[in-house]
């Protein structure tokens, strides 16, 4: 009997050591994540380009908005039309230019051996510049808030719509940003990396536009048409856009984001071996 | 502190690292010498773990680099070959940078900057841009940075690569003080930083080590190692040369007149009698009251060893 207890005692000793190695390991590795999302980050706000493209971003959002998305002939206090469905084609070609240098910048200048041989998991770095774009898109996002405070001030919009919307608009640009991070870890070229991603994202929205499914839907089963319009980032952003947060569009983006996550780290597996 | 046993890298078909095997205890300095494309870089990118081996196996303080990769890592600090650092960051960003990533911080993090700032003389640049740093210290920013942790194995990629003389000096001695409680690899293409800092040398061909030894034990495969260069005046080469010749441990000698002088020089009959051939070559000198200004032994010359055992092959890329 003694010896068993002991035995329990000792394997629970273990497991609370094993914890605690797992604990350490865990904060260490947010630290070292964190090391490197603010190396990022301090490169994109120590550079005009970043400011250049939160400009530009707002710009635009500001023109789609008040004057192709005829938001004040609409006279509806909904950012739905006017100002969210711009957004996939926005971020069509603002993500991949945030994301193009994250790794194909750290292959060409070599940086790539210095990273990669500091004691760190590959997925610390992987997901460290992930975050790191993601957070800057977040700011560029959050900086759109004078088109919400002007609908506010002219009409009485749906807190709780606009707040979906924004959710939806920042996994969208997740799930762009996380493409873009796998482009970039394919090739040692920016450029090439950028125009990858443009046209890989541009698949993910067609297969889920209304016109292209109108057309599929004439020539294909409707099974294979769904699917199809499943995969699309399109069609799982509309949802939000309407005001409406469904749990299968945030699976849907966040296997976005966990693939290509992944596949980078497969890639750049590949990219260190040869 | 580090082994390497086997270790073999193929890019598709081509063998850039065939069955490297070597071990460096704390407190060596191992130099790693070949021609260009042998597979030095190959190898350190192995060893820090930047690249799996096809097969063989590296451990670094008792860790398998392939098994337990950060483990072996912490204990580790490299140069790179192309000495990389993120241009857009400062100098003193940079080496904050790698501190953090090296999990250094506050008052650890403060002092490991000072230490690698004052050993790699970064001072007057520290809030330059890397981007504007001339390639020197851009090399020396990279070699700080892999000071920072004052790491008990260091591969070094080349560190003395474009610095001024003075700094060539300096990297030497540092390399020298710290191979003391370290284990240091740096590979290079200056011979003399053999001689000047390392305990032991490597030479690889085509992956493969050709030799591995000190560098006395280097020099001493030189063809030209333990002969003995007289140099006389006031007699005649046919004199010089004929009892000369008379030497028990002498093998071939030549002796011709250069000016007013005559230089011999004696091979030893055997290898490694350096000291005795001299002895006898000096007993002739004083017998036959010849004047002479200059008596030495030669040690040998490593570039001579390198040039004997690598043979050039324009095919190699
Ligand atoms: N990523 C790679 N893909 C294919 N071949 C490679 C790769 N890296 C190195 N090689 C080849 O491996 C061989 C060894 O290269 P390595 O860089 O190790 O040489 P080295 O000894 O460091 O030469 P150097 O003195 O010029 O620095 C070369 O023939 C090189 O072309
Ligand atoms: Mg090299």
């Amino acid at each position: 009997m003694e010896g068993t207890g002991r035995g329990v005692v000792v394997r629970r000793m273990k497991a609370t050591r094993f914890m605690d190695q797992e604990r350490t390991n865990m904060s260490e590795g947010l630290r070292n994540m964190w090391a490197i999302s603010r190396r990022e980050l301090g490169g994109y706000f120590n550079s005009p380009v970043a400011y250049v493209f939160i400009v530009i971003f707002l710009l635009l959002n500001g023109f789609f908005t008040f004057s192709l998305g005829y938001y004040f002939e609409r006279g509806q206090a909904s950012l739905a039309e006017p100002f969210f469905s711009w957004h996939p084609w926005l971020y069509l070609f603002l993500v991949p230019s945030v994301g193009m240098r994250l790794w194909a910048e750290e292959r060409r200048s070599g940086t790539l051996e210095l990273l990669l041989t500091m004691p760190i998991a590959p997925w610390q770095a992987i997901v460290g510049k992930f975050l790191a774009s993601w957070i800057f898109l977040g700011i560029a996002l959050v900086l759109t808030f004078p088109i919400v405070l002007t609908t506010a001030y002219l009409g009485d919009p749906d807190n709780g719509s606009v707040l979906a919307g924004y959710l939806g608009s920042f996994l969208l640009a997740g799930a762009y940003l996380g493409v873009t991070e796998l482009m970039s870890a394919v090739t040692r070229n920016q450029i090439i990396a950028f125009i990858i991603s443009v046209v890989v994202c541009f698949f993910l929205i067609l297969c889920g536009w209304e016109p292209v499914t109108q057309f599929l839907v004439n020539h294909l089963p409707d099974g294979v048409v769904s699917l199809v319009k499943g995969l699309s980032t399109w069609y799982h952003f509309l949802a939000f856009q309407r005001g409406v947060i469904d749990v299968r569009d945030l699976l849907y983006f966040g296997s976005v984001m966990g693939f290509s996550l992944f596949a980078t780290s497969v890639v750049l597996r590949g990219v260190r071996g040869a | 502190m580090i082994t390497v046993e086997n270790l073999v890298k193929r890019f598709g078909a081509k063998c850039a690292v065939d069955n490297i095997s070597f071990e460096v205890k704390r407190g060596e300095v191992l130099g790693f010498l070949g021609p260009n494309g042998a597979g030095k870089s190959t190898t350190m990118r192995i060893v820090t773990g930047f690249m799996p081996a096809t097969s063989g196996r590296v451990t670094i303080g008792g860790h398998d680099v392939a098994e337990n990769p950060i483990a072996a890592k912490k204990l580790v600090g490299y140069l790179p070959e192309s000495a990389p650092s993120y241009p857009d960051m400062t100098v003193g960003g940079f080496l904050a940078w790698a501190a953090d990533m090296r999990g250094l911080d506050g008052a650890r993090k403060a002092s490991a900057l000072q230490r690698v700032t004052e050993l790699c003389f970064l001072q007057g640049v520290l809030h330059q841009s890397v981007d504007t740093l001339s390639k020197g210290f851009r090399h020396r920013t990279c070699l700080a940075q892999s000071l920072i942790h004052d790491p008990e194995v260091l591969v070094l990629d080349e560190p003395t690569d474009g610095l001024d003389p003075n700094q060539k000096h300096e990297i030497r001695q540092l390399i020298k003080r710290m191979g003391e409680t370290k284990a240091i690899v740096f590979s290079t293409h200056i011979l003399e930083e053999v001689e000047a800092c390392c305990s032991r040398a490597i030479i690889i061909d085509r992956g493969r080590v050709v030799t591995d030894g000190t560098p006395e034990q280097l020099k001493a495969k030189d063809d030209d190692a333990g002969m003995v260069t007289l140099r006389v005046h006031g007699v005649d080469a046919g004199t010089v040369q004929a009892k000369l010749s008379q030497v028990v441990e002498a093998g071939r000698v030549t002796a011709s007149a250069e000016g007013t002088r005559v230089v011999a020089r004696v091979e030893a009959r055997r290898r490694g009698e350096g000291g005795d051939l001299a002895n006898a070559v000096a007993e002739v000198v004083h017998r036959e009251r010849w004047r002479f200004d200059e008596l030495h032994t030669e040690e040998g010359r490593l570039d001579n060893v390198f040039r004997k055992i690598t043979r050039p092959d324009s095919a190699r890329s």
